[in-house]
């Protein structure tokens, strides 16, 4: 899939420069980008070391399990079909945790565990089931209270006041999480009917 | 609301670090630990940046999108919505990478307390790449047929796409 957007993004980008005489342009670009990316990269890397290491320590003293047992009751009414203590929940529990931080690289090992952990109760093992569906749909619009990457950026870029995106963003995410779940939802009802 | 989400990181910093403390946690060993791991997936993503920033550059350098897009400038000045940010909004779901260089781009554009700016950093924070996350946790377990679970993470993805303009429009 990325393969097909990076393809597209290369060819669309020359052919048309070429196509408008802009060729020059392009020539340019491709010879100094590496230091764009280079200036991206250090812009965002000391930022994922510190909050990496950060989450670390929450992790060690128990507080993404902690998060999990709250989140328990609102699990078991969006995952009806997981037994009540399959680890899965708890995966799922700790993924939401780590997505809520801006964490998404630690918040990848726990949803490919509770991904695992849901395929073992999967009656069709080559098709998705109503719990991974629901899960991935959380995921993806996943609530984020701290995004990481982007503060990190716009303090690089010397923002007066880099995290006054912070609530906005929340709320944005919140609204689509909702929605999310609740699209979800009513497809699954009308499933049973 | 600025005092607000000056004190979230702080706050949260310290409340990890105290916690970490109380529960007699060696919270300096845990936290290099956690950071080893974090240099290890900053150059496992190091490649996919030189990548993404190599193909987005040539993309919008080509000035192809703003020309495509400019058909649709009057409508969207009628919003209040800078015609830059159209292509991270279509690209978000499918690249988180593609969508941070295209943000990074505004950035140095525009500056990141420009309007524009902003909604790049909201719109980055609110939704995340499903394409990419459904590739990825469908294909670690060999689940080929996916049923609705991309439509579903697509209209989330547009929800939030939605509320992010408005929501930048409203606190801006």
């Amino acid at each position: 899939m990325v393969s097909y957007i990076w393809f597209f993004l290369i060819v669309v980008g020359i052919v048309y420069s070429f196509l408008t005489g802009n060729i020059s342009v392009i020539n340019e670009s491709i010879l100094t980008n590496g230091k764009d990316a280079l200036e991206l990269m250090l812009s965002i890397f000391p930022v994922i070391v510190l909050w990496s290491g950060i989450m670390k320590i929450a992790e060690e003293a128990g507080m993404l399990k902690k998060f999990a047992k709250i989140l328990e009751p609102i699990l078991s009414k969006l995952f009806p079909s997981v037994p009540k203590y399959n680890p899965a929940l708890g995966f799922i529990a700790s993924n939401i945790a780590a997505n809520m931080m801006g964490l998404g690289s630690a918040a990848t090992p726990f949803g490919l565990k509770a991904m695992t952990e849901l395929q073992k109760i999967n009656d069709k093992k080559d098709t998705a089931s109503v719990p991974m569906i629901t899960f991935l749909v959380l995921n993806t619009a996943g609530v984020t209270i701290v995004p990481t990457t982007v503060l990190a950026l716009r303090i690089a870029h010397g923002s007066v006041n880099p995290s006054e995106i912070i609530l906005p963003g929340a709320i944005a995410t919140f609204c689509s999480c909702i929605g999310a779940v609740t699209i979800d939802y009513f497809i699954r009802k009308r499933g049973k009917n | 609301m600025n005092i607000l989400s000056k004190i979230v990181i702080p706050l949260f910093v310290v409340f990890v670090v105290f916690y970490g403390f109380t529960k007699k946690v060696n919270i300096y060993d845990a936290f290099l630990d956690g950071a080893k791991e974090g240099l290890q997936i900053s150059f496992n993503i190091f490649p996919n940046i030189i990548a993404m920033v190599f193909a987005i550059n040539i993309f919008l350098d080509s000035n192809f999108v703003y020309e495509i897009l400019n058909v649709f400038e009057g409508l969207l000045m009628n919003f209040g919505i800078p015609l830059d940010i159209l292509p991270m909004a279509i690209l978000r779901p499918i690249s988180g990478t593609a969508t941070l260089a295209i943000m990074n781009d505004i950035f140095i554009n525009f500056g990141p307390d420009s309007y524009a700016g902003r909604l790049a950093s909201v719109l980055q924070g609110c939704t995340d790449t499903t394409i990419y996350v459904l590739a990825l946790y469908f294909g670690s377990i060999g689940v080929k047929k996916i049923r609705y679970s991309l439509v579903v993470g697509l209209i989330a993805d547009l929800i939030g796409i939605v509320v992010a303009f408005i929501l930048t429009a409203m606190f801006f």
